[in-house]
């Protein structure tokens, strides 16, 4: 018999490793929290609002990132089938099935750890319809007190004075005193403002690496990398001092990176060269993400920038946490994250992208979950067509669900895709030497 | 007016997507000017009071081939946004000055946006209804965002809206609630004599007529079933929820009667119902709609529940005070309000021993014997299981 075939070890940089053991220690501080006399919350990573979290000495659960967890550690699949037997739509987001269906698995986090049930749940309504009724769905089964934190939408292009002062007066009446009351702790605005220096070093950082793909070649995967990058600072670490280290950490990195002229870290290595320069629109697909990865890096194609990336705040238009106005500059990043911009705004900065990173089309990843996501992507694919010029392509897939990934109608497409923006580049080139 | 008659007009108005009867209320007078409304709430009066028409948009029916509007959206998108969007490419929206799209799901929100693109030339609001029910809080903020539609429509109309115009609009369209009102509390105690499939099509006559019109229909309505009497049948009476944005096929609510079901409660027009008691006509007229939504309105699933026992209660009262007998949820498919909403609401009902079934339907569904079946099953089980 021969031996089984040698597992290839994943490359990761120092910052990767860095990462990981944050997120690793604080599963366990989540699974430990309660026998340590801390009391658990949880909220959604679009409108987290971390900062304000610390302050009570809250262990903190993200249930998406706990759901693409258990997704890329292939767990998701079952606990899907679980929450659809227990009498949960088909049609529904599969993060919230995944998070019904862990618990109903005995409870258990993503690493094996336990998982205990939050103290809290800061339903921070932010772009995204679904999260309300997530949070309702817990409230039912395991009785948690619930806070709502109503963040109106963009519907206009714009935040108004009255949008800020609604979310303010929330935070200072509702949100706040409930918090208090859950931990026990007093509020302390002071310490706030510290949490948010730090949160602005690390967004700061975060904005140079993110914006470090405009170089040829981009040093970085602004969507499969980009993932890794702003794990921290979109979840339960931005305004830790360790977050800030783990940005300019990556900072130097990537900057390295640029002086050597390389191009991304893949998880085989460096990339093998620099064909296509993509931006992506939507969230990638979890159960395969390692698998989608290598369809783009095997062809050469680099992701310079993604919308994604932004999901959890949009830093690279300035905004940054203000500690001089802690609670407005809350209530700013809420209203600015990349789900709750209307449609206009959204189309804008993807052409946005397009142009400064020069990229070769647009990709949508569209996500059956996702519906504050993937409701009228066919009309962001057509008006930045026309606005670019430049080609754009559509699959489609799921978040967490694996019956949603179909690898050889993907890989088809973007193998299209690519030979497309090959031609078309080819023509241009024609038309330039004439 | 026969009860035959005044139905009759009532489905023609429901059949005609080219909003003829819109086009005949601007053409009756020069500079007339129409909005339209998705679902599921907006204060109609606004509108009113600018001395323009609101019209309900409830996507295109069974009759609507959708062939542009599905360029626009993925398979698992609900059919109303893409049907929608057809009356719309088509010119039948045409009439239509403006448009609005409440906070009801991303669909709806993501929807406003594509419109503001596709159609530059129409007004375009997202309203944003409030999810804090503290009138310093939410309140205040609801009460901005009717100022803003308030201010919008006076400069597209070129009128002041007075706080007097605004409360003459809030006395209209609480007649037209009582009205409504008194539909659904006829039905509830005689659903053999205003069954479903025609007062389904009184309600809806709202969503194109004048809100003072639509009330005298309603009353004509009920006098004329009066008028008539039909045959009492040995039918389990049910709530029907989940209806709420895409509606069913008319043929849906037909089989559900046929199956031997009265519907005796619904949310298929929750606009119209949506504020449960008369809105004041005094003082500050923004305040007291806002008063009204914030605490006394229905219990729907794009609003938030405040606290954990108050889920299922707008539900439960439906099924109490209207004598039901077990709960038909039906929701549109991929509906998210709806579906998500689902569990919670049949673990209630569970909890109190109040029978329920539940299917998906689409605004097109046309294969009804599987719902006749189900639905049949349902009303039979009722008859022989229940408290007997």
């Amino acid at each position: 018999m021969s031996p089984a075939p040698a597992k290839k070890e994943v490359v990761k940089d120092d910052s990767m490793w860095l990462q990981k053991e944050l997120i690793n220690r604080n599963y366990h501080e989540v699974a430990t929290a309660h026998e340590t006399g801390r009391k658990i919350s949880a909220t959604f990573v679009p409108g987290n609002l971390n900062e304000l979290l610390m302050c009570f000495d809250f262990a903190r659960r993200l249930p998406e990132t706990d759901a693409l967890q258990n997704g890329m550690r292939k767990k998701s699949g079952k606990m899907i089938m679980d929450a659809e037997r227990e009498g949960h739509s088909e049609d529904v987001c599969t993060y919230v099935k995944t998070d019904l269906g862990m618990m109903l698995a005995g409870e258990k986090g993503p690493t094996g750890e336990p998982m205990p049930h939050p103290d809290v749940l800061l339903l921070s309504y932010t772009g995204c319809f679904t999260f309300m009724k997530w949070f309702e769905l817990v409230r039912q089964k395991y009785d948690c007190e619930t806070v709502m934190l109503h963040v109106p939408y963009q519907g206009d292009g714009k935040i108004n004075p009255a949008m800020r002062d609604y979310v303010v007066k929330q935070l200072k009446d509702k949100v706040i005193p409930t918090l208090e009351k859950v931990s026990g702790v007093k509020f302390d605005i002071d310490r706030l403002r510290g949490y948010m220096k730090e949160s602005a070093k690390a967004e700061e950082d975060l904005v140079r690496v993110l914006q470090s793909a405009k170089q040829r070649p981009s040093p970085i995967d602004g969507y499969f990398g980009a993932v890794y990058y702003i794990g921290p600072i979109f979840t339960a670490f931005r305004g830790v001092p360790e977050a800030t280290k783990y940005y300019s950490v990556l900072r130097e990195e990537v900057e390295a990176r640029v002086r050597e002229g390389k191009g991304p870290v893949t998880p085989e290595g460096d990339h093998p060269g620099e064909k296509y320069r993509l931006v992506v629109e939507g969230p990638p697909n979890w159960t395969n993400f390692r698998e989608f990865w290598k369809m783009f890096y095997d062809e050469g194609a680099v992701v310079v920038a993604s919308t994604y990336a932004k999901v959890g705040g949009v830093y690279d238009f300035g905004f940054r946490h203000d500690p001089d106005h802690p609670l407005e500059s809350l209530a700013d990043y809420c209203l600015g994250c990349y789900t709750n911009l209307n449609f206009p705004q959204r189309i804008d900065m993807i052409c946005k992208y397009m142009d400064e990173y020069q990229a070769d089309g647009l990709l949508i990843n569209s996500i059956k979950s996702c519906n504050s996501f993937s409701a009228g992507q066919l009309l962001i694919l057509r008006e930045v067509e026309k606005r670019t010029g430049k080609p754009a392509a559509f699959i489609e897939s799921d978040l967490v669900d694996p019956r949603y990934f179909s690898a050889a109608n993907i890989k088809n497409r973007l193998e299209s895709y690519f030979q497309m923006i090959k031609q078309k580049r080819a023509a241009n080139e024609v038309l330039h030497r004439h | 007016m026969s009860v035959r008659e005044l139905v009759k007009r009532c489905e023609a108005l429901f059949d005609d997507l080219e909003l003829g009867a819109v086009k005949q209320w601007k053409a009756a007078q020069p500079g007339r000017k129409a909005i339209g409304y998705l679902p599921i709430y907006v204060p109609r009066e606004i509108v009113h009071a600018a001395g323009m028409l609101p019209v309900g948009i409830f996507g295109g029916g069974d009759q609507l081939e959708v062939i542009q509007g599905d360029a626009y959206y993925q398979s698992y998108i609900c059919r109303i946004p893409r049907s929608t969007l057809e009356l719309g490419l088509t010119g039948r929206l045409d009439c239509l000055d403006g448009m609005l799209f409440p906070s009801i799901c991303d669909v709806i929100r993501n929807l406003s946006g594509m419109w503001q693109i596709m159609f530059k030339d129409k007004y375009v609001k997202y309203f944003d209804l409030p999810q804090n029910y503290d009138d310093s809080t939410g309140g205040t903020f609801y009460i901005h965002e009717m100022s803003a539609l308030r201010s919008d429509l006076e400069k597209l109309s070129n009128k002041k809206i007075t706080d007097e115009d605004l409360r003459n609009s809030i006395a209209v369209y609480n007649d037209n609630r009582r009205a409504v009102r008194e539909l659904y509390a006829y039905r509830a105690q005689k659903p053999w004599q205003a069954p479903t499939s025609e007062m389904y099509l009184v309600l809806r006559a709202g969503c194109v007529l004048p809100p003072e019109e639509h009330t005298a229909l309603i009353r004509k309505y009920l006098v004329s079933c009066e008028e008539q009497q039909r045959p009492q049948r040995d039918n389990a009476r049910v709530v029907l929820t989940g209806s709420f944005c895409e509606q069913p096929p008319l043929g849906l609510i037909k089989s559900i009667e046929i199956a031997g079901c009265y519907v005796v409660d619904d949310d298929f027009q929750l606009c119209q119902s949506m504020l449960l008691e008369e809105v004041p006509t005094t003082g500050d007229p923004l305040e007291a709609l806002s008063k009204a939504f914030l605490h006394r309105s229905a219990q729907t699933s794009s609003k938030y529940d405040e606290k954990k026992e108050d889920k299922g209660k707008h539900l439960l009262r439906q099924v109490k005070t209207r004598g039901a007998e077990g709960v038909i949820f039906a929701a549109a498919s991929f509906c998210d309000p709806a579906l998500l909403e689902r569990p919670m609401l049949l673990e209630i009902l569970a909890k109190h021993k109040i029978p329920y079934t539940a299917f998906k339907y689409a605004e097109n569904t046309g294969q009804m014997a599987p719902i006749r079946e189900q639905t049949g099953t349902f009303a039979d089980s009722i008859k022989l299981w229940s408290a007997a």
